[in-house]
């Protein structure tokens, strides 16, 4: 009994990329992240290389390229926007099939495609090879600050239980022959809402007493993995290869 | 908290898709957990969006955090509270109170968006053409979200008043008023 969105991301596996501590691979993902976006879009070639750099990291992962596809639709809304892009933008048109489009929004919708999806496609990569308790332990070494940490791992450990309450609520509606169709079902929708709001609440006011009467203090011990030792570094070849490829086209930009 | 908040979001609109679908969600959460617990509790559902289901995006999160946790929190409570301060102080009004507030937050948080791309967009998009474009689609999320949190915040009110932050001041006159009559009656006892 898991909700639909659960820990969907995950995909169970044992490979090197599975192995390394969280918190060296939430620091690649950003780095990697940070260096394609410095990318200029000019350099198209670059973006062909940041692709494969993170190809290779998937297919080390294990990770089938299937698995990660189905997720990309995520991505989608930013598809939309990019392709409007060029159709909303001034300045100098040139003609594209049937239609004249602005030049600089051409580039500006082609950046927002390339950086989006290979920014969306790091972090499922992520996703996928790390359990979610596990970015909340990473984000913690990484010293994000206490309470959001401890908002963060609560959360993550309702998540399956909001989620099967929502989908018993679901089920009671349909049960009684409520179908999502509209606007007219917004009502219900609405109270089913407020309904998950109470009982959250009052679940939350539960759990924070079981606590309590067991001795919390306001801190959880998230438990000690071995932390990043020097070889799990070597995940940092990632974001160098990202920063590599980003200063290259710098710096052939500039030779031109 | 955090996991309503959560959830909620999940609670995808079953109209369109736009730039932006999902329930914004910040001025319902600033009624109901008050803007403080508010922001916190967004930023960090959309931390966990980005880094555990991929959504959203690494590199938007610093955008994401303050468009809708800090702008579509804080402009959802400041119209908030000057409704609530306009209407009669009764619980029957702060769900009102409370549709307003959802209805000016989302093309806000828009326009704020419109700016921030002015400011940093690579695009030379014009900007009256965009934001016109944004308005117009907000304001219709904004209705969408004005009837959800209307709804909603009236679905907790009608079972437990006390958990909606935003009607403290409606529950303390409610029960100065209980209060007053209890006196008089007591009152009334002795006399």
């Amino acid at each position: 009994m898991s909700g639909p969105h659960g820990h969907s991301l995950h995909f169970h596996g044992h490979s090197p990329i599975h192995r390394l501590p969280p918190e060296v691979k939430i620091a690649a993902a950003l780095t990697f992240v940070a260096a394609v976006v410095a990318t200029p879009r000019e350099a198209v070639w670059a973006f062909g290389l940041h692709l494969l750099a993170l190809v290779v990291v998937i297919a080390v992962a294990q990770v089938p390229a299937g698995f990660l596809a189905r997720r990309m639709v995520i991505e989608v809304p930013f598809v939309v926007l990019a392709v409007t892009m060029p159709f909303i933008s001034t300045g100098p048109t040139r003609p594209l099939g049937p239609f004249e489009v602005s030049v600089a929004g051409l580039w500006a919708g082609w950046a927002l495609f390339a950086k989006g999806s290979l920014g969306a496609l790091t972090a499922l990569a992520l996703a996928a090879t790390t359990e979610a308790p596990d970015v909340v332990r990473g984000l913690a070494r990484l010293r994000l600050p206490a309470q959001i940490v401890l908002i963060m791992s609560f959360m993550i450990r309702y998540l399956d239980v909001v989620s099967t309450e929502l989908r018993r609520m679901r089920i009671a509606r349909e049960s009684r022959g409520h179908a999502v169709r509209g606007i007219r079902a917004w009502p219900v929708l609405a109270s089913t809402a407020g309904a998950l709001f109470v009982r959250s609440y009052e679940r939350g006011e539960r759990v924070h007493l079981a606590m309590l009467s067991r001795g919390f203090q306001g801190r959880v011990d998230l438990g000690e993995g071995g932390s990043a030792g020097g070889r799990d570094w070597l995940a940092a070849a990632l974001p160098l290869t990202g920063a590599a490829i980003a200063a290259t086209a710098w710096l052939s930009g500039a030779g031109r | 908290m955090a996991v309503f908040v959560f959830a909620a979001q999940m609670l995808n609109f079953p109209v369109g898709v736009g730039v932006s679908g999902h329930l914004l969600g910040g001025a319902l959460a600033a009624v109901l957990a008050g803007p403080w617990v508010a922001t916190l509790a967004v930023t960090v559902v959309l931390i966990v969006q980005a880094l555990v289901f991929a959504d959203g995006g690494l590199t938007a999160l610093g955008t994401n955090v303050l468009l809708m946790a800090v702008v579509g929190v804080w402009v959802g409570w400041a119209v908030f509270v000057a409704v609530r301060a306009l209407l009669p102080r009764t619980t029957a009004m702060v769900p009102v109170a409370a549709a307003v507030a959802a209805l000016v937050s989302v093309p806000a948080t828009a326009a704020v968006f419109t700016g921030l791309f002015a400011i940093g967009g690579e695009a030379p998009v014009d900007l009256g053409t965009m934001l016109s474009l944004m308005l117009g689609w907000h304001a219709v999320i904004g209705i969408g979200e004005a009837i959800i949190t209307f709804l909603a915040v009236s679905a907790v009110i009608a079972t437990r008043p006390d958990l909606v932050r935003g009607a403290a001041p409606a529950l303390d006159r409610a029960r100065e008023e209980r209060l007053a009559a209890a006196c008089t009656t007591a009152s009334e006892g002795v006399a």
